[in-house]
Formats: C-alpha cells, structure tokens, sequence
C-alpha cells in the first residue's frame, strides 16, 4: 500500500478497505454526494449485505463503463519493428500439412506401422531447405520449439526459419539459440536471392565485432566461424587480437575454428601456438598444421618420416626404423611423450609422426603410387623377415588420409570394392576388410558416388553384420545401387532364418536413407515373408515408411 | 468443389496426443485401399496387422465415425487417419459411391436420425412436473438465501482474517443439494480467488444468490438468464422446439477444454462460436463428450453452415442450440471476417454486461490489431488503444504463435473480450487462413 492513503472518494477502495477489515471493525462508506440513485437505494439495515451490494453495482459499474487503454510509447515503439519480409515461395499446402504432423508427434514412437515421424523430421527439413521455401508463419515456433531441443536440427531449421524466425528469437529467450546458429546460405546454394538475403546481414556484417568482445561463448564461435568462411586472414586477426587473454578452453575452440579456410598464412600463429601453456592447444595447433602439407611442421615431420622408413635397396621392402626417442623438437610438434592407450613408447612415437607426415612424402622420395607402396612387404630395418611394423605403418598411413583427406590414398588402404567369391555369397566373411583402422572414416573421404559404390559391393559379400558405420558414412538418401543391394542383404537375411531385431541398427538407418524407389521391392518382401512373422511385419512398416517419404519428398517437389 | 478440412481441424477431433501421432502415421495412402467419397462421408479399408483390412467410414458433416477396428478410442486413429489422407492427398480419396458397407452404415444413421426427430416424446405428466419444478425452487431459494448468510457472514468479520474462513468447499456441497450447481461452482472457484478479485467475486456472487430467491420477481428474459447461471439446465430439443433463426453461420472458432491430455475426469467440453452472415448474430454452440473421448459435434473453422440455430432465453442471448442442418459445412468467404476496434470491442462488452451483469467476457472478432509482448505482458493494440490479453486463458506456445501470424504486421482476431482482458481463440494472418489459438 503506498504511503498516500486512497483517496476517500474513491468508492471502490473505501467499500474494499472496509470488507478486509470488516463490517463489525468499520463502518459502511457513508452515501456520496455523486451517488446513483440505484446506490442510495441500496438498504443499509444489516451494513455487511449493504457493503455487497454496494460492491455489485460498483463492480458491474465499473466493467460496463470499461474504456480502453490508450496505447503508450512503448507500445508504439514495438509496432515499428516488424519482421522481414521473407520473399522465399511459400511451402506447397501438402507439405505444410505435412510439416504439421511431423512436428506434431514428438516423443518416443511406439512400434507402429510406421517409422517414428520424428526420425523422417531431419530429412523433411533439409529438403525443404534445399528447396528453398518459406513455411506457414503459425508453424515457425513449432518449428524453433523442435529444433531447440534436437540441435542436430538446428542449422536446418533456423535456415527454414528464415528472417521470422530471427525476429521471434529476439522476442523469446527460449529460442536464443537461433541468433547463435549459422546457416552458410538462407535460401540454399541455389536459392535465387544468394546468401545475402536482407537477413543475412547480421552475421555478415564487416568490421562490426561487437558479438566476439561481448557476446556468449557459443556466439562468438559462431561468428569467428562465419567470418573465416567468408574472410580467413580477418578471422585470424581477430582472434590475435584477444588470444592472450582468452581462457586456455576457450583457446581450443576457437583454434578448432581455424579449420574454415586454413591456410598457410596460418602457419606462424599455430607455430607459435605450439608453444602454447595449454597441452590441448599445442596438440590441436600440431594437428592443423600437419594438415598443411606445405607447413615447416610438415617438412620437420617429413624428415623424421624419412629417418623412419625407407626403401630397401632391391625396392621389395620398407625398412622401418621407429625413433629411439621423443626429443623436445618432437614434442612441441605435438608429439605426446606417452601413449594415452598405453603402446609401446616407439611404436605411437612411429605412428605419430607418419600420421603427421605430408602423404606426398612416399610417393615422391620412392616415385611408387600409394597401391605399389601399399603392396610392398615391411620389415624392421634389422631384419627385414621381421614384419610387427606393417600394421603400425598402415594404420598411420590411414590416418594420414583421413586427415588431409586423399582420396587417392584413401581409395588404395581400402583396396578394391571387395568381389563376392564363388560359394560365399551373403555368408560368413570371405575374409576380413584389409584395412586396418576404420574403414568407415577412410570411406568418408572417397566421392558420395564412389562410397556407395564400394558399400554396395561390401554388402553383397559380407551381409549387412558388419556394415553400419559404412553404411553411415554414405550420404542419406542411399543411391539406387546401394539401395538395392541394402534390399537383397534384408532378403537374404530373411531367407537364412536370422530375426529381424539383430538387424536393429541398420534397419533403424535403413527407414531413413533407403531410397524410396525401393519401396515396391520391400512390398513384394512383405508379401513373400511368412505371415504375420517378424520379418513381415518389418518389411511392411520398412515399405510405410518408405511410401511416407515417396509422398514426403514429392509433396517439396523434390 | 471439394472443401477439405486442414490438419488441425482433424487432430482437433482427435481424443488423445496418441491418436494424433497414430492417425499421422495412417495419413499415407499406403496402407489404405477402396476409399473414396461422394463429398457427404469418406470411407476406405485400412491394411493392420491382421489378416483382414478394417473398415473405415466418416460421415462428416455431424461429425460421425464408423470402424471396424476394436479400439475403444473414439473417433480411431484409422477415422482420423482417413480424414488426414483426405484432407492431404485428395487424388487418394476418389470421388464415387459408397461400397455396400459403407452405405449400410450410413443408411442405418438416416434412419435413426429420422427414428428420433419422429418418435414422440414421453407423455408426460403436467400436474407431477408442475410439483416438482415447485419443489426445486424452493430449494433452490432455501440454498441461496444460505448462501448469502454466508456471505454476508464473512464480510462481518472481514476478508482479511483468514481465521473465520473455513474452507468454501463445504458451502458448495450445500448448493449442490439445494439442486442449484452453478452456484456450487462459482462458491468453490473462491477458495482460488485472491486479493482485490475476492471483493467482485463475492459481490456477483451475492448478486446472483439475491435473484434466485426472487426470480418470480425478475422480467422473464433476466429470469431466465438467473435460471441459468444458478444452474437450471434446458434441453436442446425444448430449446429448439421454440424459435429458430436460420442462417449461414460462419464458424468463428473453437476451444475444447479440459485441454488434450490432460488427465481429468471432468467432462471434455467444446465451445464453437458462430456468426450469422445475414443477421450477424453472435452464437455459442457448447457440445460435451465423456471424460478422454473428443466431443461429437466439430465445424471447421472459417467454414459456413447453413443451418437452424435456436437460442436460449436469457438477458444476452448466446448460447444456441443446433438444429436443422442443411448442408455439410462449406469453406468460408477467402477474407477474415469483419470485425471491430479495441475500443468498440470494450464497449460491446460493456453493453453486454449492462444486460447481464454476470458475464465474464464476450465474443469479438478484433480488426487491424498487433499483438505486441510488453513488460505487462502480452497485449493487442491497433496504435490508438491496447487490450491486454487475458493471463492464463491461452497457452503461451499459442501466443507465440499469434506473434509468428502477425510478423509484427495488423491482423484480424476472434476471442472474447471480458474484465480479465481479451482471449484469443483464431487469428487470420496475410494469407487469411485462420490459425487455432487455443491449444498449445
């Protein structure tokens, strides 16, 4: 109650004061000059029924004869700021309608005739995406609710969201995230209008660093990031310009960021970096300029490579010779000292540094390609019968081509798409994959085309036991070979009498990414699988879901 | 023309959150075969896990469902996922004439309807009503003077020592025996009520409790508006065996509480509010459906109906009765419908209120209005006037949603304008297709 005392002409407020504290405590309000007659009519024999009524007419008083309230400055001032016009397409109604259902089953789906919708959502968005289209403006904060909680979504779906979806954001502390999140091009790589939308401008703006110096952690890697895709040498400038002061965790991320764009004009900050107080930061600086094949790095680890290993003299073998020790120099090229897994100490040292050294280095000190090299023997340089280095070499060899992302090498460590042999077709494993370390990440390195081609042709001859991480490294929707040979290894698995539920994890894949042009095939499986058996009911909810997408993908046109 | 209906107005019908997933999961073509509709029903065989695919018919004007499935749900996901694929992939609901199941089932629904517009009422025995309509009045009378007492009881000691008030509960009961249960309701909402609200809540309540001890008193159309609220209830088929107004009525919007999911024993109650496109009537059509089960009666919003409405008396005529129907629900002019300032709309209120003073709010289609989020909270303005929206009355996703529509741009807005503020119910964005504000 603020210290002046309602006005006593205020009816309200004596009649209220007067019901807390009671009629027996205090008396009724006398009658005012003002008063209606309806008031004055009011019988005041028993003072508590009077004070109700007196409340009645006072409260029906007071809602009948209502006004409005004037709208302020405030207000005034929100109505000059509305959203960007989005000029994408609107989303054809079908797949509006469809976007509805998608995001309207959240949670866990229950083994149903379909896949769980929430899983078709990621593919959903992205199309549409691609395609560049605007969704209904009621659907945008399902839309944000959606991906607030699955961040896997999130670039996709702010993208979608588009300019409303920025303009809500500022509105609605939930959905912060959308000012954090970057999409590379709001109406996708061939939208009409280009990355440079009237909304893009926020993350793009030149020169205005405001978000690195004071915004939240996340905010300032994602601006870091954006302007390294579209101006490395500022980026790196920006970061000097605070690195001293920034926390060694902090320090990590943002080198991480370094990757967009990297370059050697990176070389001397990450040299320095090696120097770093942090171990993390001189380790994850050491692994970016061993990227650079041209780096002073690269050429330090190309020296102690070439002490490693070399050509035999008759060109049969590769002698290796691990390093005797982890000097200094080694170290602060971020070599660790000790193995974290615990391998011999010459061992991980060897590893490391070939894993570190130039691919280039091999072909051009023997002149053989990385198939001639793959096939030599390796022996230790003591006794070249003596062969423990080979998969040591290999392995490091793999990660080398997974880090500086050659395909050439990639292509020779996984050797040719396996062939099936006669007699073994869909049974136990001819033999194992040759590659040693996964075969997975090297896959990832190869051309969408040529990584499902190779998939497609591993499957045919060691069944689909062995394949999810292959099968994950492929690009979703699956190509049509991959998806035919994904459909006969299902058949095959059928006909052997194996249940569907050791399958799990790639039938949970297979919903996903079967390209929906199979979908008549697994119908036909359905109907040849036993009835009302577990592969039955499999492949009919593998062909719902697949006709789902069919209807999904052709209702976004694509 | 086909007029399909859009997804929300099909998962609105739903019962549950998991009839709406399952009915998405059906809205495919895939496992649907020999469907089609003749624009009155659809119907169509859906493939499930047995051998033989089930039944499934919807007739849509009522709303009515027809499956052979054995779910206890109603309508089934197999109903809702009929009306989705319809409402989504038309070309997979083909125009034609009903299979002979199918129009069995809706043959045997004409019938019966016929059956009961026909079939004489109970003869009934005038002098025994007369008595017991006697006998509840006074009752009725006996509790309410009770109810004042009390009332007037705890004003005497005042509001503000808690020690003389027992709980409200217990005078509820007291109304429910007294026949009067609309005054059992209002008396057991105090026990929620703080601070400056208690005063008017008490007040209007007193107010209603005097009138119901002197209806006899009352002008015949505030009578019956006490009747009312004190809680007599007419039926329908008296309602509509009086006047009726025909019309094409445009289906404003809608609000189904309990709110989906939510796990209550109360009935599930819907509210349709309509307008007449040639009288401009204002209309509250209330339909009831068992606790977990979706009310029958479902019109698409933005849609007209052509159709004999018959009101109940009362101060304010509002509430309605659907009678004579004389065609499916058909889509709406493309245009939001017209409608009113803030400041008309605070008047029309207070008009409404001068008639019947009980009302807590009324309906009104808001033209050229912004909603703008302030440190007040949400409100609506058109620049000149701001109505502040009604705390708690709309899911917070809905008011999001509402901004989304607007993009910070004027629209149109059905609600209900009342003391507490303005609650949204529909929303008409630049595309002009009404968005559902009431569910979360």
């Amino acid at each position: 109650m603020p210290p002046t005392a309602p006005t006593p002409t205020d009816p309200w407020e004596s009649l209220h004061t007067t019901a807390l504290l009671g009629t027996d405590r205090r008396p009724l309000p006398p009658p005012a000059a003002g008063d209606s007659a309806a008031h004055l009519a009011v019988d005041r024999t028993d003072p508590a029924t009077a004070l109700l009524e007196l409340a009645a007419l006072e409260t029906v008083r007071r809602r009948a004869g209502a006004r409005p309230a004037p709208a302020g400055e405030a207000v005034t001032a929100l109505l000059a700021a509305p959203a960007p016009e989005d000029h994408r397409p609107e989303l054809p109604t079908p797949a509006a309608r469809r976007l509805t259902l998608l995001l309207g089953s959240r949670g866990a789906g229950s083994p149903g005739t379909l896949a769980n919708l929430t899983e078709l959502l990621p593919q959903w968005l992205a199309t549409a995406r691609a395609r560049g289209f605007r969704p209904p403006a009621a659907a945008v904060p399902a839309l944000l609710d959606a991906a607030r909680g699955r961040t896997e979504l999130r670039p996709d779906a702010v993208a979608l969201a588009g300019p409303l979806g920025r303009w809500l954001a500022a509105r609605n502390a939930d959905w912060r995230f959308v000012l954090r999140t970057t999409t590379d091009a709001p109406g996708g790589p061939d939208g009409p209008d280009g990355p440079d939308g009237p909304d893009g401008a926020a993350a793009a703006a030149p020169g205005d660093h405001h978000l690195w110096h004071e915004g939240l952690f996340a905010e300032r890697v994602t601006h870091l990031t954006a302007l390294r895709r579209s101006d490395p040498a500022a980026g790196l400038a920006l970061l000097v310009s605070t690195w001293p002061t920034e926390r060694a965790e902090d320090r990590l991320l943002f080198l991480d960021a370094l990757q967009d764009g990297l370059s050697l004009a990176d070389e001397p900050f990450l040299e320095a970096a090696l120097g770093d107080r942090s171990k993390n930061v001189r380790a994850t600086a050491a692994e970016l300029l061993s990227t650079l094949p041209g780096s002073t790095l690269a050429h330090r680890m190309a020296e102690r490579a070439r002490a490693a290993v070399r050509l035999s003299e008759r060109g049969t073998h590769l002698l290796v010779t691990p390093p005797t020790e982890c000097d200094t120099a080694m170290q602060r090229d971020g070599i660790p000292l000790k193995s974290p897994t615990g391998r011999g100490e010459r061992a991980w040292w060897f590893g490391e540094v070939i894993a570190a050294t130039p691919l280039s280095l091999w072909p051009e000190s023997t002149g053989l390609t990385p198939g001639r090299l793959l096939g030599l023997r390796v022996g230790d340089s003591l006794d070249e019968s003596d062969s423990s280095w080979a998969d040591d070499l290999r392995e490091a060899w793999a990660r080398a081509a997974v880090r500086q992302q050659d395909a050439d090498w990639a292509r020779a460590l996984l050797g040719p798409a396996p062939a099936p042999a006669p007699g073994s077709r869909g049974g136990r494993a001819a033999r194992a994959p040759r590659s040693t370390g996964a075969p997975a990440k090297l896959l990832a390195v190869l051309p969408p085309t040529e990584r499902a081609v190779w998939t497609a042709a591993f499957i045919e001859v060691h069944g689909l036991g062995e394949a999810f991480q292959l099968l994950g490294a492929c690009a979703a929707p699956w190509s049509p070979p991959l998806s035919t040979a994904v459909v006969a290894a299902l058949a095959r698995a059928a006909a052997s009498g194996a249940y569907p539920w050791s399958h799990s994890g790639v039938l949970g894949m297979t919903e996903r990414a079967l390209s929906p042009a199979t979908a008549t095939a697994v119908e036909e499986l359905a109907a040849e699988a036993a009835p009302a058996g577990a592969w039955a009911e499999t492949f009919s909810r593998l062909a719902g879901t697949l006709r789902f997408r069919e209807a999904m993908l052709a209702e976004l046109g694509a | 023309m086909e007029e399909r209906w859009s997804t929300e107005h099909v998962l609105s019908l739903a019962p549950d959150a998991s009839s709406q997933k399952a009915a998405g999961k059906l809205s495919s073509p895939a496992p649907w075969s020999a469907t089609g509709t003749d624009g009155a029903a659809l119907w169509g065989e859906c493939r499930g896990s047995g051998r033989t695919p089930y039944r499934t018919a919807v007739e849509l004007a009522t709303p009515a469902y027809s499956c052979t499935c054995p779910s206890r749900k109603f309508p089934c996901k197999h109903a809702l996922g009929l009306l989705l694929l319809w409402s989504g992939t038309p070309e997979a609901v083909p125009a034609g004439e009903p299979s002979d199941w199918a129009s069995d089932w809706l043959a045997e629904r004409r019938d019966r309807a016929e059956r009961r517009a026909t079939g004489a009422t109970a003869a009934a025995d005038p002098a025994a009503a007369l008595r017991r309509a006697e006998k509840r009045h006074a009752r009725v009378a006996a509790g309410a003077g009770e109810l004042r007492l009390r009332l007037a009881d705890r004003v005497r000691h005042g509001l503000a020592d808690p020690s003389a008030a027992g709980p409200w509960e217990e005078v509820a009961a007291r109304m429910v025996d007294a026949q009067a249960p609309g005054l059992a309701t209002r008396v057991r909402e105090l026990d929620a009520v703080t601070g400056p609200d208690l005063l008017e809540e008490y007040a209007m309540l007193h107010l209603l409790a005097t009138a119901a001890t002197r209806i006899d008193d009352l002008p015949a159309p505030l009578a019956a508006t006490v009747r009312a609220r004190v809680g007599y209830t007419t039926d329908a088929a008296e309602v509509l065996a009086g006047p009726t107004v025909r019309d094409r009525w445009y289906v404003l919007g809608s609000r189904t509480s309990p709110l989906d999911g939510a796990a209550d024993e109360r009935l599930t109650t819907r509210r349709l509010w309509l307008r007449g496109a040639k009288t401009g009537r204002a209309a509250l059509l209330l339909a009831f459906g068992r606790p977990g089960r979706a009310p029958d009666l479902a019109l698409p919003t933005g849609h007209l109906l052509e159709a004999e409405l018959a009101f109940h008396p009362g101060a304010r005529p509002l509430r309605a009765a659907l009678g004579t129907r004389y065609d499916a629900p058909g889509q709406g002019p493309a245009a939001p419908p017209p409608g009113l300032t803030p400041a008309e709309a605070v008047a029309a209120y207070g008009d409404a209120v001068a008639d019947d003073p009980w009302l807590d709010a009324w309906p009104a289609v808001l033209t050229g209005v912004v909603p703008v989020l302030t440190p007040d909270g949400w409100q609506l303005t058109d620049g000149r006037h701001t109505l502040p929206i009604h705390r708690g009355a709309t899911p917070e996703a809905a008011l999001w949603r509402l901004a989304a529509v607007s993009t910070g741009r004027p629209l149109t807005v059905f609600g209900e304008q009342g003391h507490h503020g303005f609650a949204p119910v529909t929303a008409w964005g630049a595309d002009h297709r009404p968005i559902d504000l009431t569910t979360g």
